[in-house]
């Protein structure tokens, strides 16, 4: 028992993420600045959407704000302190084109759960309550990567999920996936939001911005042009580049 | 050609008997190559995977020595272990020459390079497509390599079968250190090529025919091994 009460303390307590701050963030390559003086600050709940055309750098901030890249210029603090491999299981990170291990789905949850230090009674019944969450529960014992692509990417999701994270960071979850398998997606995202769980979005997807947005972040050219709730930026977005982008004009 | 058929059908009949000399000579044959892959799997799959995970100077001179000495020419190692092993040589207190121990000694020295090199690339390939997941897991260095090296078995486990078969085929090295001794060390391979220089083609052709027969077996467990592995996703 005392070792179970010290495993939750490892993948919560002292491991705060919340507030992400993100100062004077810069990110250059071959010459080209990708990421250019973005300030950020990422706390409370709600779903908060980045968009941006293609190139603009939302993909690279949320690595960076994730602590998976480092930034060239600037930097980012968890709670006020740099980013720690050990307080990364409090992020749960989403990419576009899922990673799975070989091996079972259920055992690629358990495997998230172990490294986030949750001891071995306790995974299997963790990671079946994931799986149902992301109706995969009949899928828990196929080797992972023979599941279609939404199944994959809800996986994924559920593997994030399982370990409880403060923030979930989400990397165009859904950009290669059919209509079905985003709704499913988008509304295990809507019910991850509504029980308090801090959710970053990146999308291109304007149809999608409108309907999970709480607020949005509008990017362009590595720079942060507007951050604004979302009823206010579909409805009169204050930069020309995002009204035109709005408008369906700008594509790089 | 009578002559030929005739020991054909003797090197059928040798086989279907059991014959006791081929027998143990089959058997020391196995002994020796299976403990040489094994230790070469011990000793190659950690360098192959530390040298896939990790960043150094002079590593991709490394890989280079590595891949190169795939293609060691089995004479030259058994001639290197000889020096060892000889009464002049550095190991020599250990009497180990023309003993099987100097036998698997040479056949780990020519197999390890091959599990390496293949595991460097297979753990190397798994680490790209990994590392950023293991990263937002928050997995380090030290957990992801059994990861890596658990993820990447179907693939290493070729590795060690294409080590064994080179192990189980070569005769230059086994020759010099073993010394082809009746009943102590020989082989397959080095009994062949005494019962050929011999005359005794009957022998010799048994013993082919099982080497061939063990090495179809071999590639037919690797295409069953890649084609399960495909099936379930593993690979």
């Amino acid at each position: 028992m005392q070792r179970a009460a010290n495993a939750n303390d490892s993948i919560a307590g002292d491991s705060a993420i919340l507030p992400i701050r993100g100062h004077g963030l810069a990110f250059e390559r071959g010459g080209r600045r990708l990421l250019d003086g973005i300030d950020i600050e990422i706390a409370g709940t709600g779903t908060l959407v980045i968009i941006g055309p293609n190139g603009a750098g939302k993909s690279l901030l949320a690595r960076v704000l994730a602590g998976l890249i480092e930034p060239t210029a600037g930097e980012v603090t968890w709670a006020g302190r740099p980013p720690q491999r050990r307080r990364a299981p409090k992020i749960g990170f989403v990419f576009q084109r899922p990673v799975l291990l070989r091996r079972s789905a259920q055992a690629n949850i358990e495997y998230a759960l172990a490294v986030a230090g949750v001891p071995r009674p306790g995974r299997a019944e963790r990671a079946q309550a994931a799986l149902a969450r992301a109706r995969l529960t009949h899928l828990a014992g196929s080797p992972a990567r023979v599941l279609s692509g939404g199944e994959q990417q809800l996986l994924s999701i559920a593997r994030a999920l399982a370990t409880a994270p403060e923030i979930m960071i989400l990397d165009e979850p859904t950009s290669n996936l059919d209509p079905a398998a985003t709704k499913a997606i988008e509304a295990l995202l809507d019910a991850v939001r509504s029980e308090g769980t801090r959710i970053v979005l990146i999308t291109h997807d304007l149809g999608q911005a409108r309907r999970l947005a709480d607020e949005v972040a509008f990017l362009h050219h590595g720079r942060m042009i507007e951050r604004t709730e979302r009823k206010g930026f579909f409805a009169s977005p204050r930069s020309e580049v995002a009204q035109a982008f709005l408008r369906g004009e700008i594509v790089l | 050609m009578q002559d030929f058929l005739d020991a054909i059908g003797e090197a059928f009949r040798l086989i279907g008997r059991l014959d006791a000399n081929l027998a143990e000579i089959v058997f020391l044959s196995w002994k020796v190559s299976l403990s040489a892959t094994f230790l070469a799997a011990l000793i190659g799959l950690p360098i192959g995977a530390l040298i896939a995970i990790s960043s150094f100077r002079g590593r991709l001179l490394l890989i280079l020595l590595v891949n190169a000495l795939m293609g060691l020419p089995p004479v030259v190692v058994g001639l290197i272990v000889y020096l060892m092993l000889s009464n002049a040589g550095p190991m020599g207190g250990f009497g180990l020459l023309y003993s099987p121990t100097a036998m698997i000694v040479a056949q780990t020295v020519l197999v390890t390079p091959i599990v390496a090199a293949l595991a460097r690339q297979t753990i190397e390939d798994l680490k790209q497509e990994y590392d950023e997941q293991l990263r937002a897991l928050g997995v380090g260095t030290l957990r992801a390599v059994p990861t890596l090296l658990w993820d990447g078995r179907f693939s290493l486990l070729t590795a060690c079968l294409a080590g064994f078969g080179r192990a189980t085929a070569e005769v230059g090295a086994v020759i010099i250190v073993g010394g082809n001794i009746d009943h102590v060390t020989r082989v397959m391979t080095t009994a062949i090529a005494l019962e050929t220089s011999k005359g005794d083609l009957a022998l010799a052709l048994g013993l082919g025919l099982i080497l061939l027969t063990m090495a179809i077996g071999v590639n037919a467990l690797l295409m069953g091994l890649r084609a399960t592995a495909t099936r379930s996703a593993y690979a």
